[in-house]
């Protein structure tokens, strides 16, 4: 039986706005039992204009009905390449609504929060295990805050022994943020190309480190899923010429328990929390964005810091060199409830396993697709794998692609990125799929390159089952509608 | 293991197909001396029942709201979340999905954050918002480097009455990027001193950033604040950090303000010891192609139907990365819809009549804590649900003793500035009843001798 989709009753649903009906609540509070009180009425305002006015039903309807036009990791198979959109355990999310833990002020005396705190330090501890770094902060609320953190500490550190060093080396093969988080640090960016191999050469940073280069932002496994092979001895030259090296983490997924960033001489790494430690998107967020650091670097961790010493767990913000907060309280706390679930699920050798499977199933993929699909490197794949469009008949492309693939059930995997690649096609399965899974998207990778050879325009018009086309994306920068207007 | 699917027939198998031996071998690429060569030093795996023995064991240890009797505020507040909230929001079509870059499988976020920004700018008065920063704080910052990108200006006044950890934040995101900042003192009503904003307030300011209300519950004069600034050619930033004050104050667009931002925490959001939260964050409209973040905008599809998209994507990192406005990618999507979810259910109506209950208590609250022998209310300037009490002995020993009550009695707000020992930062929401109120002001004068 074919995987493509079929018909199904998809309704229309209007904006909360245009359902509103006057008079209408969807909300109770207690009866006041305190007499009224009023503000000077300069400073009061009329009616929030615009809002509106439903009743509980109407909202569960609509946001009912708005859930049934996403597709999710529950709703199946999500091959989004360096997002690492693995299954989300459930337990994590009863944890993290344990009123004890849900409930609790952020400015709670350290003294009555000992549980939260623990918890913190755990999670703490057991990420810098996985990383092999010795000091952490959890205060970064997502991968590229995560980022801008260990960066500002790079540069705090460069600082303290006179400064000077205002420009930072990026591969090509680098995650966009990272270019503009070196930029928000006051850096100057220097691009590296990757080699003809997919990675870096010790002799190209070599050639582009001098006194003026801050360090080099280098993301491992890279971008093509590749292990940056010569990484030590990159790390090296860095070192040698007074520089340091920043580890993006996005990746982290295919190294735990296999290999740690910190014993190969990183200096500073962020994990994306949500990404590796199982916290599901949310269509945008919230995750976390833990930053680990090496000895050098821990004087300038933000404050404050989760502390234990023989009266309990302390939060200590008297760290002189501090670079300061990224935001405010402790941190998405949330987000650590959750991935400390799922550390202690897992324990080191169930992490293990989980990299090893992560890497088997891309390879898979790898050996199920690449007689059809051209691979642009020979390397060896960790736990993603890049292919591109160029041997796609019929004058199909990777978005066409992509969008056929909605047809068959699958969320489409990352496209054109890396930039590196052309017409890139970024495939990252995760450990959580199962052999049968990956055999039947491979079936559809197959038969859609069939399609192009064969009947292309069913790739051009896709994707035909959505509840809409392909949409206009050029008319809505040129006139941006941000907001209902009645 | 309970999350991984592979059956030791799937892996042979597997392995076959790719034409190696082991699975470690597929690992060939790492050099050996950069492998681990010991089992990671973690606890053992936990069965879920054990897991979650373990997690109730360090939730008894936390204090929290369902426990004691709490009126902590200062930018995390104690509100009553529907029923209807958790349970959309749990949706897995909602919070299992990732940004959404494949407009067609992802309208649902697209729409409902779509309607966000629209509820965000009702309530803040502005033209346009985006799909939210990561808390309040963060998109303070943002609004700084905004309004500099916007003036290109480079000094930024910071008012003293701004919430502590977001001045600091603010500091932070500017350490390297040649910018001044100033702070501006309070006057003695705990409004943002307009006398001591003159001299510092000169044609190279790019923004004033205050707070609204501020961090001590005060309601700053915005219109006087937005006229002077922009008499000088700077922005004014609003920071709200309770925003279901905007439910009765006037929004801060009416009084003229380039940029209001603040935290979202209050609508639907657990205080969760401090996150996540959700910044909100909007500007007027000819801001639009310079503010951080991420926008969803309305178009249309090939058939003319309505659809929404992420657009004005040039201002990120995709295209121009170095000269992006802002190193944001991803954003509190799920956190966002909360807050859509809970203003939907409040709508026009709810959101007044809970701002007047948050008001009114308050009110109550202080009039009851100033008449105590010893108490006294030092900011005599408008406040809205949170407010400063000056103490008859250190605040930190007071909150001590109500402790044993089990009552959270306020924030001792010598924790941000030690010249601050005796005074207390208290906060009132419809959570608290009067009976709970009489039971805290019973306790501050039981405490005060």
């Amino acid at each position: 039986m074919s995987r493509l989709g079929t018909r199904g009753l998809v309704l229309n649903e209007k904006l909360l706005f245009e359902l509103s009906d006057s008079g209408r609540k969807g909300y109770s509070l207690p009866a006041s039992d305190v007499p009224p009180a009023q503000l000077d009425a300069e400073l009061v305002r009329d009616a929030v204009e615009g809002f509106p006015e439903l009743s509980e039903v109407d909202v569960v309807r609509h946001f009912t009905r708005l859930s049934t036009w996403n597709y999710g990791v529950d709703s199946g198979f999500y091959p989004l390449g360096s997002c690492t959109m693995k299954y989300n355990p459930k337990v994590n999310e009863v944890a993290c609504r344990r009123p004890g833990m849900a409930n609790l002020h952020p400015y709670t005396p350290d003294h009555l929060a000992q549980g939260a705190l623990a918890l913190m330090y755990e999670l703490q501890e057991g990420l810098k295990e996985i990383s092999g770094f010795p000091a952490l902060t959890l205060q970064p609320a997502a991968g590229a805050h995560g980022e801008l953190t260990g960066m500002l500490m790079v540069r705090a550190w460069h600082e303290s022994r006179g400064g000077g060093r205002t420009r930072v080396l990026i591969p090509d093969t680098a995650h966009g943020t990272n270019p503009a988080t070196a930029a928000l640090c006051g850096f100057e960016v220097i691009p590296l190309a990757s080699g003809p191999d997919g990675v870096l050469n010790v002799e190209d940073v070599r050639a582009k480190m001098d006194d003026s280069v801050a360090g080099l932002m280098v993301t491992n496994p890279n971008t093509l899923g590749l292990f940056e092979s010569q990484i030590r001895e990159i790390c090296d030259v860095v070192h040698e010429k007074g520089g340091l090296v920043y580890c993006d983490g996005a990746n982290l997924n295919a190294l735990m328990g296999i290999a740690r960033p910190g014993d190969l001489g990183m200096d500073v790494m962020h994990f994306n929390m949500h990404k590796t430690f199982s916290t599901p998107h949310g269509g945008g967020g919230p995750g976390a964005g833990a930053v680990g650091v090496c000895q050098a670097l821990e004087p300038f961790l933000p404050a404050p810091l989760v502390v234990k010493t023989e009266e309990g767990f302390r939060l200590d913000d008297d760290r002189p060199q501090s670079i300061g907060r990224l935001r405010a309280f402790n941190g998405n706390f949330g987000v650590m409830v959750r991935a400390w679930a799922y550390l202690r699920s897992l324990g080191g050798e169930g992490l293990k396993r989980s990299s090893e499977l992560a890497v088997l199933n891309a390879n898979y993929i790898r050996a199920r697709l690449e007689k059809v699909f051209h691979l642009p490197y020979s390397q060896r794949s960790l736990h993603e794998v890049v292919f591109t469009d160029k041997n796609l008949g019929g004058d199909c492309h990777t978005l066409d692609l992509a969008k056929r693939l909605i047809d068959y059930g699958y969320h489409p995997p990352t496209i054109y990125f890396p930039l590196v690649v052309h017409g890139a096609i970024m495939i990252e399965p995760t450990e959580t799929e199962s052999k049968q899974v990956l055999d039947e998207f491979c079936d559809a990778m197959l038969a859609i390159a069939r399609e192009a050879e064969e009947n292309p325009e069913l790739l051009h018009e896709a994707p035909r089952c959505t509840k809409i086309g392909r949409l206009d994306e050029t008319r809505a920068a040129r006139q941006p509608r941000l907001c209902w207007q009645a | 293991m309970r999350y991984l699917p592979h059956t030791d027939d799937d892996i042979r198998q597997m392995l076959e197909a790719i034409g190696v031996s082991s699975v470690d071998e597929l690992f060939s690429a790492i050099p050996a001396a950069d492998r681990l060569q010991r089992p990671l030093d973690l606890p053992p795996a936990l069965s879920e029942p054990d897991l979650l023995r373990e997690l109730d064991r360090l939730a008894e240890l936390n204090t929290s709201s369902t426990r004691a009797l709490s009126f902590l505020g200062g930018g995390a507040y104690n509100h009553f979340i529907p029923a209807a909230v958790d349970h959309l929001i749990s949706r897995s079509e909602f919070y299992t999905a990732y940004t959404p870059y494949q407009p067609e499988i992802s309208q649902g976020t697209l729409q409902a954050i779509f309607e966000y920004q629209t509820l965000i700018c009702q309530l803040t008065g502005m033209d346009v918002a985006n799909a939210s920063m990561y808390d309040g704080a963060s998109a303070t910052a943002e609004a700084a480097l905004m309004a500099v990108r916007a003036t290109r200006r480079s000094k930024l006044l910071l008012s003293a009455g701004l919430h502590p950890e977001y001045r600091q934040t603010v500091s932070s995101y500017c350490r390297y990027l040649g910018l001044e900042l100033v702070e501006v003192t309070l006057a003695a009503d705990g409004r943002t001193d307009l006398a001591a904003l003159s001299p510092v307030l000169d044609t190279t300011v790019a923004a004033v950033i205050v707070g609204y209300p501020n961090f001590y519950g005060v309601i700053e004069p915005l219109a006087d604040l937005a006229d002077k600034a922009h008499a000088c050619g700077a922005m004014l930033v609003s920071a709200t950090a309770e925003p279901v004050s905007l439910g009765l104050l006037k929004s801060p667009g009416e009084l003229g303000v380039d940029i209001a931002v603040g935290e979202g925490q209050s609508f639907g959001l657990p205080v969760a010891y401090g996150g996540p939260g959700v910044g909100f964050f909007a500007a007027r409209k000819k801001a639009v192609r310079s503010m951080p973040g991420r926008l969803i905008g309305e178009t249309l599809d090939k058939n003319g139907e309505r659809g929404f998209v992420l657009t004005l994507a040039t201002r990120e990192q995709h295209i121009r990365r170095e000269k992006a406005t802002s190193n944001i990618c991803s954003n509190q999507g799920l956190c966002a819809l909360m807050v859509a979810i809970y203003l939907a259910l409040l709508g026009k109506q709810g959101i007044r009549e809970l701002a007047e209950q948050n008001l009114a208590k308050a009110e109550y609250a202080k009039r009851q804590i100033a008449s105590l022998p010893g108490f006294s209310l030092p900011h005599q300037a408008p406040t809205f649900n949170e407010f400063v009490v000056a103490t008859p002995r250190p605040a930190a020993e007071l909150l001590r003793t109500l402790e044993a009550d089990n009552i959270l009695g306020g924030i001792d707000l010598a924790r941000f500035d030690a010249a601050d020992a005796n005074r207390l930062l208290v906060c009132v929401t419809e959570q608290n009843s009067r009976d709970d109120i009489d039971r805290l002001v019973a306790a501050l004068k039981g405490g005060a001798a």
